[in-house]
């Protein structure tokens, strides 16, 4: 009985598979987007709907994630990211935020595994946030992650944890200013500074365009991939809660129900 | 030779009408999706008329004063249309909004602002309330006009007023690195070189596709962003409704 149940289970899980193949052979005759971002969201209200544990949502939500992320990588889609963390989020209970921690530990360990989902696909995974603000553990499995998929390059995975727009935008500027500085120090020690540093009163006009806006972009957190095609947020809020504000300025913004 | 050339032959023909196939199926999905989205565009427009008619009941009484500021992006070629904006921003001052902040990409509205603030009633700019009588608040609306240069290119601007405080704060080499730069400092740059307005509660887009075109990324982190559709098809019943679902969302902002 169990036998014939599972094979049923198979037969169905193939004919959907086929299906799913068959849509996306059709979609990819009209333009793929190039870039995908997701905004996970809406796990705690399911959690509470279904009367599940606390976290259990996280969990049903990550499988969810991984199902999708396989979608995106079948059809073509090259680069993904996802708003698994925000700085926001560090206000709620220090309980709630340890497991989200682990979650997140549990899940990362599990990417550099061989048989995962971003060695199948040649995945490289980046993790862009201000990743002092997390715990040493989660820290170091992020970077052993990246390292670990350095050599992946047919598409990209940026996971944004310990990220927030604002603090993303700071960074940069903070990283351009010191980058200058440097530059200006080189040039003032080799002779060829012309007085650049002792900007005083002429400092207004000179000072106008010493960082560009080319200067900031690259130093963003997600200058690792080109700017999202859609941006889609599960659970229907029409909000964009600091994610990619500087990069969406003709993104496709989209919140199903 | 020849069995070969013949095999290339059809293989290509099957890959063409292969292509051909999978695009006419494309076609015929998009059609069936443009449907859809037709109905609802139908349905959507008669709910608007029946609320701007008054018959639905929920959307009788609205509390606007939840609607600190509102921002209105425009694309710009609808922009050129300022019978529209004045129609909407007259709508606006009927419902009660206060503050409006007005953007498209190419800052045409911003060319216009002098002949839009004359015909709007009760129309101020913005920035010029704080100067005067705080009574003025209560019976005018304050404009704001902003364009992309306002977004990106301002805070490169405010990126070098901050370098020249890291500069002028004359330390050595060392304390110079232990720098951190916060976000109330970068908003405070922001305000100094003129592009520092307050982050509106609602986003309304009068375009084709649901995009906030390059409003400020600074100023809208938690704001709600709504679709209205073309600006020459703006409804008074879509725009109840907009601000309608807004005084009704709850926000975590994170926790």
């Amino acid at each position: 009985m169990e036998k014939i149940s599972g094979r049923v289970i198979q037969i169905y899980g193939n004919l959907v598979s086929f299906l799913r193949k068959c849509i996306f052979c059709v979609l990819s005759a009209g333009s793929v987007p190039n870039h995908i971002a997701f905004i996970m969201d809406g796990n705690r209200r399911f959690a509470k709907r279904l009367n599940l544990m606390d976290g259990a949502g996280h969990k049903v939500g990550y499988s969810a994630l991984m199902s999708m992320l396989r979608y995106c990588y079948e059809f073509g889609v090259r680069y993904v990211t996802i708003y698994a963390f925000s700085i926001d989020n560090f206000k709620r209970s220090p309980e709630e935020v340890q497991s989200l921690m682990d979650l997140m530990l549990e899940k990362i360990e599990g990417l550099i595994k061989e048989e995962s989902i971003v060695n199948h696909y040649g995945v490289r995974v980046y993790f862009s946030g201000n990743l002092k603000l997390l715990s040493e553990p989660v820290r170091l499995a992020a970077e052993r992650a990246m390292l670990a998929t350095a050599k992946n390059s047919k598409a990209v995975l940026s996971i944004c944890v310990a990220y927030t727009s604002t603090n993303e935008i700071v960074h940069a500027v903070q990283e351009s200013c010191e980058e200058k500085w440097d530059e200006i120090t080189v040039l003032n020690s080799s002779g060829a500074g012309y007085g650049l540093i002792s900007l005083g009163g002429n400092g207004q006009d000179e000072g106008d365009h010493l960082i560009k806006l080319t200067d900031i972009e690259k130093h963003m957190y997600m200058a690792v991939a080109p700017d999202p095609d859609i941006i889609i947020r599960t659970s229907g809020e029409t909000r964009l809660s600091n994610f990619l504000l500087w990069q969406s300025a003709h993104c496709y913004l989209y919140s199903p129900q | 030779m020849d069995f070969k050339k013949e095999v290339r032959i059809v293989c290509g023909w099957i890959a063409y009408f292969g292509d051909l196939l999978l695009r006419l199926l494309w076609h015929l999905v998009h059609v069936i999706i443009s449907l859809f989205y037709f109905t609802l565009g139908i349905a959507n427009a008669l709910e608007s008329y029946l609320i701007s008619w008054g018959v639905l009941k929920r959307y009788r009484s609205l509390h606007v004063n939840k609607l600190r500021y509102l921002a209105i992006v425009v694309e710009s070629e609808e922009a050129y249309e300022t019978s529209k904006i004045i129609a909407l921003l007259q709508w606006l001052a009927d419902i009660g909004v206060k503050h409006v902040c007005l953007y498209d990409m190419e800052g045409i509205l911003k060319k216009s602002k002098d002949f839009i603030l004359a015909k709007v009633d009760g129309a101020v700019l913005y920035g010029e309330t704080h100067e005067n009588n705080k009574l003025l608040d209560q019976t005018h609306m304050t404009l704001e006009f902003a364009s992309f240069c306002d977004g990106k290119e301002a805070v490169a601007k405010a990126a070098n007023v901050l370098f020249m405080k890291y500069v002028k704060s004359g330390a050595t080499d060392q304390n110079q690195k232990g720098h951190i730069f916060t976000e109330s400092q970068m908003s405070e740059a922001l305000k100094t070189i003129g592009s520092g307005g307050p982050e509106p509660d609602l986003l309304l887009v009068y375009g084709p596709a649901r995009c906030h075109l390059g409003f400020p990324a600074w100023r809208i982190r938690y704001t709600e962003i709504v679709h209205m559709g073309p600006l020459k098809s703006m409804k008074y019943g879509s725009l109840i409704k907009a601000i309608h679902k807004f005084t009704r969302v709850q926000q975590n902002y994170g926790k």
